[in-house]
């Protein structure tokens, strides 16, 4: 019965959907109140009813009811509840499901926020919402549903594959979901504005805190992600140019490219047709990944399911609202006319110049993603695009944007000063070229580009903690005055600085790979393997049970130069419901190394270890999440929690309301 | 290089099964097993998703990691394993695709579009500060037309 209420329920979300997506856009163009406020309690009701049936799903799944063949599918009897639960979205329908409950969360979001909205504006993004979910809930209901029932009912489930049994499963879809979808609010906005003809600062003011919230629920999701396939994977990899993590990443660059570029517009006034069809390109890049993942183009680790049915159907979606978007653009955007002026020095040029390098950025992520595809359908010749390519191609372009990033955070806006924008980060940079050359000269003989690597994430540290310090201390001033300051300045200035201070930190992170050291060998109890920094000795190798699993967990005491740090343990498990191994790196965390190990296969009383060295790896992560702290920053800023300021109601208008 | 040596003294067992580069794979000779290592990391295992042959747990993975080993021991240089292991399985497992005219346009796209970008991006800010210098000044029929706009009691 309950998987009869999930299903009836997302039937009704349909229908509900329907009036959303027409009723409000009529009342626009009739110019209809009564009828625009429709869009607001359709698109409640929507995500009332699309949580209701999620609820629906997370029950049998917790109940592991057999009779929906789902639940068979992706869950186990014995797992433990919170992988009973994770398990609703760790395969295809469930996932799909859950990307629908986003996006008519972010539709109730939209209908909730009120007073900060201009209420043409409102309308017309909550019809094309409603569109958007009137598409991907046809597509749940039509070729993936996961309520179908299953006779007769087995009385055991298949389990939910190993590697996303796991606590990651919990955290980085719903993340990265949010992120994905959260770029839908931007896409309907854009489109609504199109439609709509009126695009001003007023419009980013009203974008500008849905794409940062997108954005750092992206970041926090990407950056999860990575940490997952780092700890899961059990070869010590965080990032593989895989086509289904670029399809994550196109939308950041994106999204993060979009960021900057509503700065503009919103306070200038400038960039318009631009940061409309870079609103509009975002979402379309998470439709492609949509596609990408969920089609089965590809194969790989991420993709839970692979049907031509839906491939088809999720390509209709995407050149339905891509298409669509970009012809209703190629339409009206031209009669968009360019509002504030800047000279070729300032921070609006800069900020282009960011959007260039971003933009090109995605786009080679995107070229070297769909490259391969296309080649084959072409002309049926394979080709592999990996990491290889993307470090002769990605790194360079990303390179410039990071070296001149802090000089244009410091330019002003209109009409800036190059000479002293330099001049600003003059002691960033050379004390960032000091710590890279030392570096080059202690560690002689080794990698060259890596202390480079250090000197940039290092000169992006210190130009935004050196920005961040320039406007806080005046000279002669004391400390309150420092912190009275501290507190008067914007949050949106503290948001960029943290922002561009996690990418340095990221980037110190990753160009310290170059050090990190691996080892391999069979170990016995008692002996010993030492990678870089870091020894383990073998203690011992124990048989356990756990719910659904058996392990044979390797206990190790793991040195520091010397000095004995806490024992370390590694397993490899095998699922007895899908006999299916798995390995669990035991790692241990060490300032801000990690010292990783990951066991082979035993035999003889040996057992095969790798034992990795990953110094300061946990920047690379810590970066993102001071990215994200960043957008979190940025989103407070006085200015997004006042209501957004409204064109005065005409008052002939007011007056004559009947006509 | 001293995790090698240690690596291949500790080298004991045969071990069946893999995950990744297994302890029996590693060569007794550091320098040839380094290059095994960085050519290893540039083969594509056929079977995964963007992973190469170094990385990988699957069997095909092994086979291939053996032979490149094989190889390098019968004396081949790099160029030569590579060129060996292109010829039985295509281009396909290469992660760094080749430059020749099918992928052209991949390795030059990235470029192309970011020189295409600055340039559309220089003009457009280009041709913006003309009117920097604040508006243009009037011509005198405009200066005409406004002044009767102004005052426009003085006519009769």
């Amino acid at each position: 019965m309950i998987a009869e209420i999930g299903h009836y329920a997302l039937a009704l979300a349909l229908g509900v959907s329907v009036i959303q997506a027409l009723v409000p856009f009529w009342g626009v163009v009739r110019q209809d109140r009564a009828l625009a406020s429709v869009g607001s309690s359709a698109a409640l009701t929507s995500f009332g009813l699309v949580a209701l049936s999620f609820l629906a799903l997370v029950a049998s799944y917790v109940r592991s009811d057999f009779s929906v063949a789902n639940v068979v599918a992706n869950s186990h009897s014995t797992q433990p509840l919170i992988f009973k639960f994770t398990s609703v979205w760790g395969n295809h329908e469930g996932s799909m499901l859950l990307w629908v409950l986003i996006l008519t969360l972010f539709g109730a979001l939209v209908a909730l926020s009120r007073n900060s909205l201009p209420p043409r504006l409102r309308a017309g993004a909550l019809a094309v919402q409603g569109l958007v979910a009137v598409a991907f809930l046809a597509f749940v209901l039509f070729t993936s549903n996961p309520f179908q029932r299953l006779s007769p009912a087995p009385a055991e489930g298949q389990d939910l594959n190993p590697i996303l049994q796991d606590l990651g499963l919990a955290i980085h879809p719903p993340l990265l979901y949010i992120g994905y979808v959260g770029f839908s609010i931007t896409y309907a906005f854009a489109v609504a504005a199109l439609i709509d003809g009126r695009i001003d600062a007023m419009w980013a003011r009203a974008v500008r805190p849905w794409t940062l919230l997108a954005w750092i629920f992206l970041t926090l999701g990407i950056a999860m992600g990575s940490y997952w396939a780092y700890y899961e994977l059990g070869w010590g990899g965080w990032w593989f140019w895989d086509p289904v993590e670029n399809a994550s990443f196109m939308p950041w660059l994106a999204g993060t490219a979009l960021i900057h570029s509503t700065v503009v517009m919103e306070k200038r006034d400038s960039l318009k047709v631009w940061t409309i069809l870079l609103a509009i390109l975002t979402f379309s890049l998470s439709l492609l990944g949509t596609f990408i993942v969920r089609s089965g183009v590809l194969t790989s680790v991420h993709s839970f399911a692979s049907d031509p049915a839906r491939g088809v159907f999720i390509l209709l979606i995407l050149v339905f609202f891509v298409g669509g978007s970009l012809t209703l653009f190629a339409w009206r955007a031209p009669l968009l006319r360019q509002g504030g002026l800047f000279a070729p020095i300032s921070r609006e040029s800069a900020l282009v110049v960011n959007n260039v390098f971003l933009a090109t950025a995605c786009a080679t992520v995107f070229v070297g993603t769909l490259y391969p595809l296309v080649l084959e359908l072409l002309t049926g010749a394979k080709i592999s695009v990996g990491a290889p390519f993307y470090n002769a191609t990605f790194v360079p372009v990303m390179v410039p944007l990071l070296l001149i990033l802090p000089i244009g955070q410091s330019l002003a806006w209109k009409r800036g000063d190059l000479l002293g924008a330099a001049q600003r980060n003059a002691a960033a940079f050379g004390l960032a070229l000091l710590a890279a050359l030392a570096l080059i000269a202690f560690t002689q003989g080794g990698p060259v580009l890596a202390p480079l690597g250090i000197g940039l994430g290092l000169f992006l540290v210190l130009s935004a903690v050196f920005d961040l310090g320039e406007r806080i201390v005046t000279r002669a001033s004391g400390w309150r005055a420092v912190l009275s300051r501290a507190k008067g300045l914007p949050r949106s200035a503290w948001g960029t600085a943290f922002a561009h201070a996690g990418v340095g930190l990221s980037i110190i992170g990753i160009a310290a790979a170059a050090w990190s050291s691996e080892a391999i060998a069979v170990l016995k109890p008692g002996e010993r393997l030492t990678s870089g920094r870091y020894t383990v000795v073998l203690e011992s190798v124990t048989p356990r049970t756990g719910p659904n699993f058996r392990a044979e967990v390797a206990r190790f005491q793991l040195f520091f130069g010397g000095r004995e740090l806490e024992s370390i343990e590694a397993s490899k498990r095998i699922y007895t419901a899908r006999g299916m191994p798995t390995t669990e790196a035991g790692i241990r965390t060490h300032g801000l190394s990690q010292a990783y190990v990951s066991l082979g296969e035993a035999q003889d009383g040996g057992v095969a270890v790798r034992l990795y060295d990953k110094p300061l790896i946990l920047l690379i992560w810590i970066g993102a999440l001071v990215m994200a702290l960043g957008g979190g920053l940025s989103l407070t800023d006085r200015r997004f929690r006042l209501a957004a300021p409204r064109r005065a109601a005409p008052v002939a208008a007011q007056a004559q309301p009947a006509e | 290089m001293r995790r090698l040596l240690l690596a291949c003294g500790l080298m004991l067992l045969a071990i069946a099964g893999a995950r990744a580069v297994q302890p029996d794979e590693v060569l007794p000779n550091p320098a040839l097993e380094q290059r095994a290592r960085a050519i290893s990391g540039g083969l594509r295992c056929l079977v995964c998703q963007n992973q190469s042959i170094d990385d990988s747990d699957a069997p095909l993975a092994r086979d291939l990691r053996i032979l490149v080993r094989e190889r390098l021991v019968a004396g081949d240089s790099d160029s030569a394993v590579i060129d060996f292991v292109v010829a039985r399985y295509g281009d396909f497992v290469l992660l760094r695709p080749p430059f020749n005219a099918q992928t052209l346009l991949l390795w030059v796209a990235p470029f192309l579009i970011l020189l295409l970008a600055l340039l559309f991006a220089w003009t457009r800010v280009r041709n913006r500060p003309a009117s920097m210098a604040g508006p243009q000044p009037l011509s005198p029929e405009e200066r005409e037309r406004l002044a009767t706009l102004i005052e426009p009691d003085e006519k009769p």
